[in-house]
């Protein structure tokens, strides 16, 4: 990556001095075109970043230096690809935080990590009449593998209710935690609403009756400096696209202790020890929930995504988020006829937000014609926009390299839209 | 912004402000609800028919400006049209949104619809424009009771 990444230059890597969103933006050439004649504004963060050139690089050189399959090659180029798959765990694994290596598994994403600990951990663990206990703003990826678990087991899915302001009632986390909970599973960061949750007191709480907690990092892990020791979560699910590097990659931590008692998820190579059609030994952590030639390339490019995010660090692109979704949202609601929908104390680089008498979609159109990416729709949380009384949202979601003058072209092409609308 | 014209034409916004027939139909023969799992859109499409002839017809539901429009002119008119003439007007409708037939003016089968044009450089929002057409469709052919876009 040397050479590569101009924000590099602007700081020694561990103490950035000074966030350079110039500098940023040399790094992501994607950001340098226009859309329908206009210089691209890219605010659709939350579904998925772009990518930096030390992530595009990795890749590439990848599979023209090293490709080969890891693990048990003897030669050299197996040995390359392995080292670096390797390496690239342990470099997540700093990342999150994590006591070890072993914890960190890599999925193809959030939700591929959920839908591994509804079948593993959820397979042995729940019973009938068991709870889950999930939220209200929760994304379908956070709700779907737990109704298929309470459905097979015959357990029942508990839903802690979000206020008016989109936060989580706290009072009704407390009621609902009860001795048949199983598994407390919610959002670290709303993907709808940007509500940031109290997550450590969800965990302190949880724990003082026993029950293990996941995290769905899914939009959190781009935007907040995670520690999973310091959280005390016992799984957290990211997806590598939301956090700069590549799809189809993403990472389940787990604590070692579950993660040992779980059976697998998948059979197949790589999890496997030793076979015999009378007994399969299963492999030690991680690769017990490998199975298959994982995604070899994106598993290093993921860990070069976070080496790149470590080398900005993520309490500036946090603060520089907060600056931007600030000015963002005192901008929009200078917009006769808005709505911001999720007004939480505690939020993060996501802004959710109605017009009278306008649908999203037809908003999303408007400023895609002035070179805007937005979304628009229900993102995934039908159950929230229900709980809203709304169909959908359009969503500004914003990402290290967006910069003031884009949260000003997002306001200024919303008042365009009473010119089309009239 | 100058396609944006094309697609939000003065029509289309004035059946979205105002759409025609947006009601249910107490003694309906069909029903069916169409539905867009990208954006959650919803429509219901309400028909009464007598013999092979559509009677009466309205749609409920929430979407956008280009679905609401779309139902909304779908059901001015259809009104008197038999199934057959229907069907044939949808098929209509969808080349002209997909860009396979371009709008002709004065005499033509699609009439007003024909302000639907411009949908076909956005390709995004065809779905929108042919929701209620989906549903209507399955009404007519009587198969089923919720169409998805998907």
């Amino acid at each position: 990556m040397s050479g590569t990444s101009e924000a590099l230059k602007t700081g020694p890597r561990a103490e950035p001095v000074r966030f350079d969103v110039e500098a940023i933006r040399r790094d992501f050439p994607i950001l340098h075109q226009e859309v329908h004649g206009r210089p691209l504004v890219y605010l659709d963060n939350a579904a998925t970043t772009q990518k930096p050139k030390a992530v595009l690089e990795v890749l590439q050189r990848y599979y023209t230096q090293d490709n080969a399959n890891i693990h048990r090659g003897v030669h050299e180029l197996s040995q390359r690809a392995t080292a670096a798959y390797e390496g690239a765990r342990e470099k997540v694994q700093r990342f999150l935080n994590a006591a070890s290596s072993r914890e960190i598994i890599f999925v193809r994403g959030t939700t591929e990590a959920i839908n591994l600990v509804a079948h593993s951990f959820g397979g042995a663990n729940v019973r009938e009449g068991d709870e889950i206990l999930v939220s209200t703003m929760e994304h379908h990826s956070n709700i779907v593998p737990w109704q298929i678990l309470c459905d097979a087991k015959k357990a029942r899915l508990r839903v802690i209710p979000v206020s008016d302001r989109g936060e989580l009632e706290m009072e009704s986390f407390d009621r609902l935690l009860s001795p048949k909970t199983r598994l407390v599973s919610v959002a670290h960061l709303s993907n709808a609403l940007g509500t940031l949750n109290p997550v450590k007191q969800i965990i302190r709480k949880a724990h003082a009756r026993g029950i293990p907690v996941l995290l769905d990092g899914a939009q959190a892990a781009a935007r907040v400096k995670l520690d999973v020791r310091d959280l005390d979560c016992d799984f957290y699910a990211l997806s590598g696209h939301k956090l700069y590097g590549p799809t189809g990659i993403g990472v389940l931590y787990g604590k070692a202790d579950h993660l040992e008692a779980m059976p697998p998820f998948m059979g197949g190579g790589d999890m496997i020890s030793s076979v015999t059609f009378e007994r399969t030994t299963y492999n030690k952590l991680p690769y017990k929930f490998e199975a298959g030639t994982p995604h070899i390339a994106g598993v290093i490019a993921l860990g070069a995504a976070v080496d790149y995010v470590d080398s900005i660090g993520l309490e500036a692109i946090a603060s520089h988020e907060e600056e931007l979704l600030h000015r963002a949202t005192e901008g929009v609601l200078s917009i006769p006829g808005l709505r911001v929908i999720g007004t939480a104390k505690e939020k993060a680089g996501i802004l959710s937000f109605v017009m009278e008498g306008i649908h999203p979609h037809d908003l999303g159109t408007i400023l895609d014609q002035q070179g805007i990416a937005i979304r628009a729709g229900h993102h995934c949380t039908q159950p929230l926009m229900e709980r809203f009384g709304i169909p959908a949202t359009a969503r500004a979601s914003f990402g290290m390299y967006n910069t003031p003058q884009e949260v000003d072209a997002l306001t200024e092409g919303l008042g365009k839209v009473r010119e089309v609308f009239g | 912004m100058g396609d944006l014209r094309d697609l939000y034409q003065e029509t289309i916004l004035d059946h979205s402000r105002r759409p025609r027939n947006f009601r249910t139909l107490a003694d309906a023969d069909r029903k069916v609800e169409g539905f867009n799992p990208l954006c959650g859109d919803r429509v219901t499409v309400f028909v009464s028919l007598e013999g092979d002839q559509v009677k009466d017809i309205s749609f409920q539901g929430s979407g956008c400006a280009i679905s609401t429009a779309s139902a909304s002119m779908m059901t001015e008119k259809l009104k008197g049209k038999t199934a057959v003439e229907a069907l044939s007007l949808f098929e209509g409708f969808h080349a002209l949104v997909t860009g396979k037939l371009e709008a002709r003016g004065n005499g033509s089968e699609l009439g007003k619809l024909e302000v639907f044009s411009g949908v076909s450089e956005f390709p995004i929002r065809v779905k929108c424009a042919t929701l209620a057409w989906h549903a209507l469709k399955a009404a007519l052919t009587g198969a089923e009771q919720t169409v998805s876009t998907e």
